[in-house]
């Protein structure tokens, strides 16, 4: 079981993520992201994986899993919009971003398209109040100043290949 | 306008060891572990009136001094690099434009507090951050500065960029600690604090990125220079985010002290439509709320305190006559329910009441005595939990109907709503009971 999330590559890079803490429990949220980039999410196997290769009981994996919101326990659209909902996106209009995106995408907040290309949800502040209103793609680039029209050319730089959303790396945005 | 730490905000550009070298960087770095001792160090950063930068604002030299140095157990830095506070982005320019100015800090700091082993916390979603700090850290070690024998002396720092994964708590100092230890971010209760009991049980160091950032000017160029750049008791500048209604949003580097209607007005450009200044959240979500007529108050801690708000982190978020100040708490107490981390009921049920009485308000469903209700709810969420998120929760839901009570009377006598701010995934129940007459809150 445990070869199966942790496949030789993953394992040669969790041993060095390991070395780095006092303890091993310490390295936890840096081993779960790691298996999470590789297998898209955290399953029951994938918490059993862990807990058995830091020697942790299971259910101390699933409090962390479970507390973090980075984490997730289902699998997910291949492209993510997190929409900041906080108050100087709020403020700026993040309402009317997510009434677009919902009437774009046809879903409501937290579904993925039928496609599994898409979905989008609000969060809490990402520290990007400069560029109000704004959302993160899945976990890395960082985009900013929107309007319903720079939504919809986002998605067609998305849908067109020009942008690729899956890429982990984001800009030096500022 | 003097720039320290914001001359290397140049857009898209970040500064790599030689760059950041030629500019004098890790000069200062050099002076400490050649010519000073750790208690010079300590005593010049006492002098320079260094506060927290993080949101405290504690006296960072006296933070330092109460590390102790004989337990046989090792000292740890643990670098706050959360920067969850609503309204702030500061943390976020540094790491990607001077990401060598935060690990020079980092060793002055090690210097001075014997610490021979850094955690850089960085919250989840910083992963440009993350990424550049790590090759920093490489370069830096490639150099000398970090490593086996810095500078060649007998000290040894190893520094670990270390990435949370998205929890506001994480930025409170113990519970930063619980989760770099692996564990859901719980804060602990204090005493012990950590400069005694921190991180595996061991004297540690919490600062934030910006107070670090800021050590090698103090070193550079003298305590009294950099005490004398800012107010009274604090010292220097600080990286005001500024950010909602104003033309130009961004950071700006500024003296501490410095009037607030200076900050919005001469360097954010002033209001950025036709609306006149309405109200402003001066430190961070968890400040109170300013209204147009307090802005001629220092930015500094001391004096945003003496009229019972807060310099917080550094967040400005400034707000103009179209807001609807209900909207806006509703928006910021949400926040606090969703990132309460559930330990204490006084902050978990507080917030959940309060979310939910809000968000009934926003729905068109408020109900006289809603506001009195909020405010008694608010009394008993300050002072009463093991961390301040219920403390800094309670400084909006005091200040925003105290100071704006007609408008909140109003909108619930006229049972306004705006579906707009109302997330289903989030509120679930509350916002599809619709028009329905029973209200259980």
């Amino acid at each position: 079981m445990i070869d199966k999330i942790f496949t030789p590559e993953i394992k040669a890079k969790a041993d060095a993520l390991v070395a780095r803490y006092e303890t091993k429990r310490a390295s936890i949220l840096m081993i779960l992201r790691l298996v999470q980039d590789y297998h898209g999410y955290v399953s029951p196997e994938a918490e059993a994986a862990v807990a058995e290769y830091l020697e942790l009981p299971q259910i101390d994996v699933h409090e962390v899993v479970t507390f973090y919101t980075l984490f997730h326990t289902k699998p997910r659209a291949k492209t993510e919009f997190h929409v900041c909902r906080t108050l100087a996106c709020s403020l700026l209009g993040a309402g009317k971003i997510v009434k677009h995106l919902e009437k774009k995408l046809g879903v409501k907040e937290g579904e993925v398209t039928a496609d599994g290309e898409f979905c989008f949800d609000q969060v809490e502040c990402l520290g990007a109040c400069e560029i109000a209103p704004m959302l993160q793609i899945t976990e890395g680039e960082y985009v900013g100043d929107l309007t319903p029209a720079k939504i919809d050319s986002l998605m067609e730089d998305i849908k067109s290949g020009k942008m690729d959303p899956y890429k982990k790396k984001q800009k030096v945005s500022v | 306008m003097k720039k320290l730490i914001s001359r290397y905000f140049v857009p898209g550009k970040t500064f790599w060891v030689e760059e950041y070298q030629k500019d004098g960087g890790y000069e200062a770095a050099r002076k400490v572990f050649e010519t000073m001792t750790r208690e010079a160090v300590i005593d010049e950063v006492k002098k320079s009136n260094l506060r927290g930068l993080g949101g405290a604002g504690f006296p960072c030299g006296m933070k330092w001094s109460f590390v102790p140095q004989t337990t046989g157990k090792p000292v740890y830095l643990a670098v706050n690099a959360d920067e969850g506070e609503p309204g702030t982005f500061k943390d976020k320019y540094i790491l990607h434009h001077a990401p060598h100015l935060l690990l020079e800090g980092i060793l002055i700091a090690a210097f001075a507090n014997n610490v021979h082993k850094a955690y850089v916390y960085i919250r989840g979603e910083y992963s440009a951050a993350a990424e550049i700090l790590e090759k920093a850290v490489e370069e830096a070690r490639e150099k000398g500065f970090l490593g086996k024998k810095v500078f060649g002396k007998d000290f040894d720092l190893e520094v670990v960029v270390h990435r949370g994964a998205g929890a506001y708590i994480c930025g409170e100092e113990t519970g930063l600690l619980e989760s770099l230890e692996g564990k859901r971010a719980y804060p602990r209760l204090k005493p012990p604090f950590p400069a005694v009991v921190g991180l595996f049980g061991c004297p540690t160091v919490i600062n934030n990125v910006e107070t670090l950032s800021y050590l090698s000017f103090i070193i550079n160029r003298g305590a009294e220079w950099y005490a004398g750049l800012g107010s009274p008791k604090n010292g220097g500048m600080r990286l005001l985010c500024v950010s909602g209604h104003v033309k130009n949003p961004g950071v700006y580097e500024l003296p501490l002290g410095i009037p607030l209607r200076k900050v919005i007005y001469e360097h954010a450009g002033g209001m950025r439509g036709e609306y006149p200044l309405k109200a402003v959240v001066p430190g961070g979500l968890s400040a109170s709320v300013l209204k147009a007529d307090e802005i001629d108050v220092g930015m500094d801690f001391d004096q945003l305190r003496a009229i019972g708000s807060m310099a917080g982190s550094g967040g400005v978020m400034v707000l103009d006559e179209s807001t609807c100040m209900v909207e806006a708490l509703m928006v910021t107490m949400r926040f606090y329910a969703h990132e309460s981390c559930g330990q204490c009921s006084p902050c978990r049920e507080g917030t959940g009441w309060v979310d939910r009485i809000l968000t009934r308000v926003v729905s068109g469903r408020g109900k006289q005595g809603d506001v009195d209700n909020l405010l008694d709810i608010c009394s008993f969420m300050g002072g009463t939990t093991i961390c301040a998120l219920a403390d800094g929760a309670a400084m909006p839901l005091r200040s925003y109907p105290t100071k704006f009570r007609q408008e909140f009377e109003d909108y619930i006598a006229k049972k306004r709503s705006n579906p707009e701010l109302l997330s289903e995934l989030f509120h679930g129940a509350e916002t599809k009971r619709g028009g329905q007459k029973e209200l259980t809150v």
